[in-house]
């Protein structure tokens, strides 16, 4: 097949030091239930599922603690069977470090499993499938937390051509995928082979960096037999696992930011989204677990099996601990990940990684200098951005030239930070510029609300004012020509009757 | 703050090894131009690279700017040495102490200092001494091996003290300015030996030092601080552009080689128009931008009033580069 031969190389992206094999060396660990699991109940991206438990109450393993509210949302379940302690608002795994609402579980050890419903989606079609997705809690196990649901259902309009795999992992440190594939390559396919036939889907690519050889080989191995599964290797350049880039890689389309990949007949799932898919469609089992990697500046680096709302604490103590003690850790890979506020959170549905701070990651970096336009940015950025002139306007606070150079297209991959010789925290002043456009913005909406209520209101009392205007002026014309009339003519009618009366009278006399 | 937020990790030079390397690729040129120019050239580059580190230092001072972040940066030291280097090395210590003064006190931090001049320092400092002396600045001394035939002493004294005699027995006008007075008078020009105009042994010179500035040229492309659009675009058009005058007349108009190996010529491809502060930043733009440098280079050589025409041909383009800038931007990811 030719299309698998070509790679076609987007624009700059940066070659990181993969660190991978530090984690790669251990097999993947399930820990024993912990004494206590945090479950926060915004895990995804869209709204937060309506509680469906109280406190107090006894709940299975697999049972629904929340439900998907509405279809941008996803369900929550219990990871194991136990008691609810409380729902209450706590730390979460967050760059915000504020708290949310969690829910807190008490296990009993028992791991007594709800009774399972394999979905027959053949026989069910596809529409009573998707919504029994949305109830799966199954979402982007890649980082993202977007609800799979959507991504499985919405194509109507636009039929899904190709199914891409998304197995680049580009991120350094991260293995969570890479393991998966060595170690679960057979669920991996059977969930492919399911979720093509899902979106109706004529063939699959796996794209993977070519520094995972070992899962590579795996995979390939495993697909021979498949005619519509393909595996194609991709360079090692960051950030070759960002869902446009990737495609791009792979077929050559490039997909602009107000579009989705669906309107190209492309859909995309991450390796471990796969799988959680494949096990709740064939098993009937939520989404109660996922793999994480544990490494960096730590005693024996690995990658964990954990139930959602295990404290990372827990992880971290089982890994031996950090090999340098500096208690600061990162969720997600180093270019783009965050400090995690506090080790005290539990692990959640887009905790793919955490990373246990390398003291240079930490230590204060050098003062930056000014830009001196060497364009290195520009270079390394996987967009095609400029990023020096929109650190420049960026910093000036100038957002609608910010805006006018696409902002919004900046995917924050950290490209231009890395390469800056002059050690300036572009990715910052991005963020910054983006936040403040977004708060004008609403601002701005709310004052053009409110100003359009001030001039509805203004023209309502003039109108109010013209038509009771008007009503005086009716009564006013009323009373002069019908009224008056009447008035005389009943003044007529009493003199007449006066009349009357006195001459009824003379009559008398 | 800005020590909390992704990336965590960095793998970037430093803006004062970037200069540092900078500096290292003009090596070779520099050997070249003292082995024919003499000891005057390393005098220049001394005297240039001491006062720029003073009247950055005293700037920085007055301008309440850490001191150290910035003096040790390497950029004062690159915009002095290729000051020093468009200098003649006979030219008296007072010339190139003016000439740092304004690289470094006007032409960059007026404008606001590291990353905010508009136009490139050496050249805005290099156009002042020679609009302001150009009888001095169009002297140059016979290229010779002037390491072994040319009294050290001797050289260290036009350097302090100017005196008239020496510098006329060694100095001429430059080739380029040579032929330009004998196309204006009509009279016929001869590349290889006229009334006392040795150009051949000003070309074996110039071509020396235009290689070896290639070579540091090639060595920054090599390791990726210059990318290659603007000293190719640059070259290349300044041989089209010459090229197609020689064609029309060959005894009014040089030929390309001449233009390419005379004057500043490489020393501007690699070195002066790659300066990333007042250049275009976009590829496109780099590529107009060198062209447009060309042309004027060009013009300013043989119709202008000047022998050289880099400095002020940069310095027009420098004018031009946010229009440029802004004109050649890149169609973003998924744009199209």
């Amino acid at each position: 097949m030719k299309l698998l031969d070509k790679i076609f190389k987007f624009n700059g992206g940066v070659q990181t030091n993969p660190k991978k094999d530090i984690s790669t060396k251990n097999s993947i660990k399930c820990l024993p239930i912990p004494s206590e699991l945090r479950l926060p109940l915004r895990q995804h991206i869209g709204n937060m599922p309506k509680l469906k438990v109280k406190v107090g109450d006894q709940v299975l393993k697999g049972e629904l603690i929340a439900e998907a509210d509405g279809n941008i949302s996803a369900a929550i379940h219990a990871p194991t069977s136990g008691k609810i302690k409380s729902v209450e608002k706590l730390l979460i795994p967050h760059p915000s470090g504020l708290p949310d609402f969690c829910v807190t579980l008490i296990p009993d050890k028992k791991d007594q499993w709800i009774k399972k419903a394999p979905v027959n989606w053949e026989k069910l079609g596809m529409e009573k499938t998707i919504k029994l997705l949305l109830n799966s809690g199954i979402v982007g196990l890649g980082g993202a937390a977007f609800p799979s649901h959507l991504k499985l259902g919405n194509n109507r309009n636009s039929p899904i051509n190709t199914l891409i795999i998304n197995a680049a992992e580009c991120e350094p440190y991260i293995t969570c995928d890479d393991m998966l594939m060595r170690e679960r390559g057979n669920d991996l396919i059977k969930g492919i082979k399911l979720v093509q036939s899902l979106l109706g889907a004529k063939q699959t690519i796996i794209g993977i960096e070519d520094n995972k050889p070992e899962a590579y080989k795996i995979i390939s191995d495993l697909i021979i037999k498949e005619s519509s599964v393909h595996i194609k290797v991709v360079p090692t350049i960051y950030p070759s696992g960002d869902a446009k880039r990737l495609i791009f890689l792979i077929n050559g389309i490039k997909i602009s930011k107000e579009k989705r990949s669906s309107e190209y007949g492309i859909q995309m799932f991450n390796v471990a989204t796969i799988v959680a898919i494949y096990r709740f469609i064939v098993h009937g089992e939520a989404s109660l677990s996922r793999i994480v990697t544990i490494t960096g500046n730590i005693k024996e680096p690995r990658n964990y099996e954990v139930l959602f709302g295990t404290p990372l604490e827990s992880l971290i103590q089982d890994t031996g601990g950090q090999k340098i003690r500096n208690n600061t850790f990162i969720m997600g890979g180093p270019m783009m990940g965050f400090k995690l506020p506090s080790i005290d959170v539990s692990v959640t549905k887009t905790m793919n990684c955490v990373i246990s701070a390398e003291p240079e990651m930490i230590e204060a970096k050098k003062e930056p200098l000014p830009c001196i336009r060497c364009a290195k940015c520009a270079e390394a950025c996987p967009v095609l951005l400029q990023p020096q002139e929109l650190f420049w306007f960026s910093k000036s606070d100038q957002f609608e030239k910010a805006q006018n150079y696409n902002l919004f297209d900046c995917i924050e991959c950290g490209c231009c930070s890395y390469v800056c010789p002059s050690n300036i925290p572009l990715v910052q002043f991005y963020r910054y510029a983006k936040s403040e456009i977004i708060a004008q913005s609403i601002e701005k909406e709310e004052a053009d609300i409110a100003r359009e209520r001030n001039d509805f209101r203004i023209l309502r009392l003039e109108r109010e004012k013209k038509e009771r205007a008007e009503r005086n002026a009716q009564r006013k014309a009323e009373n002069t020509s019908e009224e008056k009339s009447k008035l005389i003519e009943e003044k007529r009618a009493e003199i007449a009757a006066a009349m009357n009366r006195i001459k009824d009278n003379e009559k008398i006399k | 703050m800005f020590n909390q937020q992704s990336p965590f990790v960095q793998k970037a030079p430093t803006v004062t090894l970037v200069m540092m390397l900078v500096m290292f690729a003009l090596l070779p040129g520099i050997i070249a131009y003292i082995f024919f120019f003499g000891i005057g050239v390393l005098l220049n580059l001394t005297i240039a690279i001491i006062t720029a580190l003073i009247s950055e230092y005293f700037v920085l001072k007055i301008r309440n700017l850490p001191v150290k972040l910035f003096i040790t940066d390497g950029s004062a030291v690159v915009a002095a040495s290729l000051l020093a280097l468009s200098i003649p090395s006979i030219a008296p210590w007072w010339i190139i102490v003016i000439g740092t003064l304004f690289t470094i006190i006007i032409a960059k931090h007026f404008y606001g200092g590291l990353g905010s001049n508009l136009f490139n320092p050496a050249m805005v400092g290099y156009a002042v001494l020679l609009v302001s002396f150009p009888a001095v600045m169009t002297k140059w001394p016979l290229p010779a091996s002037h390491l072994l035939d040319f009294n050290i002493v001797q050289q260290i004294q036009i350097f302090f003290y100017g005196t008239k005699e020496i510098i006329d027995s060694v100095s001429s006008a430059t080739p380029l300015d040579y032929i330009k007075t004998q196309i204006f008078l009509g009279k016929p020009f001869d590349l290889n030996f006229t009334n006392g105009m040795p150009i051949n042994s000003y070309f074996n010179a110039s071509i020396i030092i235009s290689l070896s500035f290639l070579l540091g040229g090639v060595f920054m492309w090599w390791i990726k601080i210059i990318t290659w659009h603007l000293p190719v675009t640059f070259l290349l058009s300044l041989a089209l552009i010459s090229a197609i005058f020689w064609l029309i007349d060959s005894s009014q108009y040089l030929p390309p080689f001449i233009h390419l190996f005379s004057g500043g010529t490489l020393l501007c491809a690699f070195f002066i128009i790659t300066d990333p502060v007042s250049g275009p930043t976009t590829p496109r733009g780099k590529i107009f931008f060198a062209f447009g440098v060309a042309l004027l280079v060009y013009l300013i050589r043989v119709f202008g009033g000047y022998p050289e025409g880099v400095a002020f041909a940069v310095i027009f383009m420098n004018i031009c580069v946010p229009l440029i800038d802004s004109l050649t931007q890149p169609k973003v990811f998924g744009h199209e």
